[in-house]
């Protein structure tokens, strides 16, 4: 039974992908049961020779990495005050922000189009970067929270004994000793900025700032739907991610859980 | 600086910056929705028309139809993503290094996932109702079934194996311990499951604006579809925003009937 379930399990979640992996290498001939088997990265050299997806690929890393930054910047401030100084509203504080991780992003869709064209913001990195704050800076805070927490409070109050202020013991205690959250947080809102698309799709205007799966779900051929291409374009938007998964898969699964369950 | 001030500046930039770019745009939805903004007639300006956009949500068909759709797919998609995710939880229980494994249709772009399954089923499925739906929940299933996974599996490797250990002992077999040891313990971490998945799935979006784009004609748009094209390309404005309206203030009833439910549970 137990066999089962994980043979179950590793067919569910991989299988669909290793497929898409090979159909992307499959000339447009045979993706629909056309005779032969044969392999050719064709459909990858026709996505940056022709369609230049080099573009898609630069906007998302300027946007997500921009909104990282930004959250880290401010978010750590916030979750170490949260995390360690006694004020009040300390909880309705908390209570807000996890609140405006579950705001719908349909609902503010409207006002922030009309706020961002009288900014002159629509179709700009900053008309992305915004607007990706409200689920970032949330999120950000949330994790940070948590992990500020599990830092044991004796290294903190030994150097403000010593004299140091709330400043020092944050950029030289905290945040080096908080690393390995901070990474967690930084992969986790990295990965959400990099899949984001009711935004990107209603911020841009044409493929100049579009995002990755901006690009891929606008996909057009001249006379049909150029699969084969499709599948390359949606191999190499899931590459960085991978990675970053395979990379540091236990950092994200403690972020995961403690963005719930803490 | 004493802490009570001194926290109030550290929080300044977030809050700031997540009051400007949420709750500002959130309260002008709110005033934009009682006004009859059409963009595509800038000549008659923006009249104050106090409920009526919500009164005009009663007699439309496709925002009916929309609410329907949203709630279907909600149940069902939730419903096979629990159940599955407690089998997959309760697998890899041991088996640990598989973990990885199953983050990757949690780490695809929800898009790109929507793509490959469009391409892996048959054209057929895409122009009939209710068959349109199979791809878009098996797909959903796909993709956010591991989060509830890794979920449960915190939820289980917080229950302390002693009780495993004594029920072996008095010789309860394992079905036993499943329901009156496991289950009752997981019930908080479920409960976290299914609240994020229920928001989540209820603002349903990209999966089905890249896979059915709504149709056949309207039959599968969900209420974020809806008011998205009620935006952008009817530019109804005031009407788009009072749809907004209504799906914040839903998604805020769900998450408050489960916020009480989960305090309710911790108290017995």
């Amino acid at each position: 039974m137990r066999r089962f379930a994980l043979g179950f399990l590793l067919l569910f979640a991989v299988l669909p992908f290793v497929w898409a992996i090979v159909a992307s290498l499959r000339p447009e001939s045979q993706l629909f049961g056309g005779g032969g088997v044969t392999f050719t990265l064709d459909h990858y050299r026709a996505l940056f020779a022709q369609r230049d997806f080099w573009l898609p690929i630069r906007n998302s890393i300027v946007v997500a990495a921009s909104t990282t930054l930004l959250c880290l910047a401010a978010g750590s401030l916030a979750a170490y005050a949260i995390a360690r100084m006694r004020f009040r509203g300390r909880n309705a504080v908390l209570a807000f922000i996890l609140a405006v991780t579950m705001f719908p992003q349909i609902s503010i869709v409207t006002p922030l189009f009309l706020l961002l064209r009288a900014l002159h913001l629509i179709d700009t990195y900053p008309g992305l970067i915004l607007p990706y704050l409200t689920f970032a800076m949330p999120l950000t805070v949330w994790l940070l929270t948590a992990y500020f927490r599990e830092i044991p409070a004796d290294l903190e109050d030994a150097a403000r004994v010593d004299g140091a202020g709330r400043w020092t013991v944050l950029w030289r205690i905290v945040l080096p000793l908080a690393i390995p959250g901070v990474v967690a947080t930084a992969i986790l809102t990295f990965i959400y900025c990099w899949n984001e698309f009711l935004f990107a799709l209603s911020f841009t205007l044409g493929p100049e700032r579009q995002t990755v799966p901006v690009a891929i779900a606008l996909f057009r051929g001249r006379y049909q739907v150029p699969w084969g291409e499709i599948l390359a374009a949606a191999i190499v938007a899931t590459l960085p991610v991978a990675a970053l998964v395979l990379a540091f898969q236990r950092r994200i699964v403690s972020g995961l859980t403690a963005g719930a369950v803490k | 600086m004493t802490d009570r001030r001194l926290a109030w500046i550290y929080l300044a930039p977030a809050l700031a910056l997540i009051a400007l770019i949420a709750v500002f745009p959130l309260g002008w939805t709110l005033w934009e929705s009682l006004h009859r903004h059409d963009l595509r007639m800038p000549w008659l300006g923006r009249p104050f028309i106090g409920l009526a956009n919500y009164a005009a949500m009663a007699h439309d068909a496709r925002f009916w139809g929309a609410l329907a759709h949203t709630a279907s797919f909600t149940a069902i998609s939730v419903a096979l993503e629990l159940a599955l995710g407690l089998v997959l939880a309760l697998a890899m229980r041991r088996a640990f290094r598989l973990r990885a494994a199953i983050l990757i249709p949690w780490a695809i772009p929800t898009v790109v996932a929507g793509i490959l399954w469009r391409f892996a089923l048959p054209d057929l499925w895409f122009t009939r109702v209710p068959e349109a739906w199979v791809p878009v929940i098996l797909a959903d299933v796909w993709k956010t079934t591991p989060f509830v996974a890794l979920l449960l599996l915190a939820g289980l490797q917080s229950i302390p194996q002693e009780l495993y250990e004594a029920a072996a002992v008095d010789g309860a077999p394992a079905s036993t311990q499943l329901w009156r040891i496991t289950l009752p313990l997981l019930k908080p971490a479920l409960l976290v499951a299914l609240i994020f998945r229920t928001l989540d799935a209820f603002r349903v979006f990209d999966l089905i604006y890249v896979m059915t784009n709504g149709g056949p004609g309207t039959a599968t748009e969900p209420i974020a579809l809806y008011t998205f094209n009620a935006f952008f390309q009817n530019l109804r404005s005031g009407y788009a925003s009072a749809l907004s309206v209504i799906v914040f203030i839903v998604t805020f009833a769900i998450a408050m009937l489960y916020v009480r439910l989960l305090g309710a549970k911790e108290r017995a």
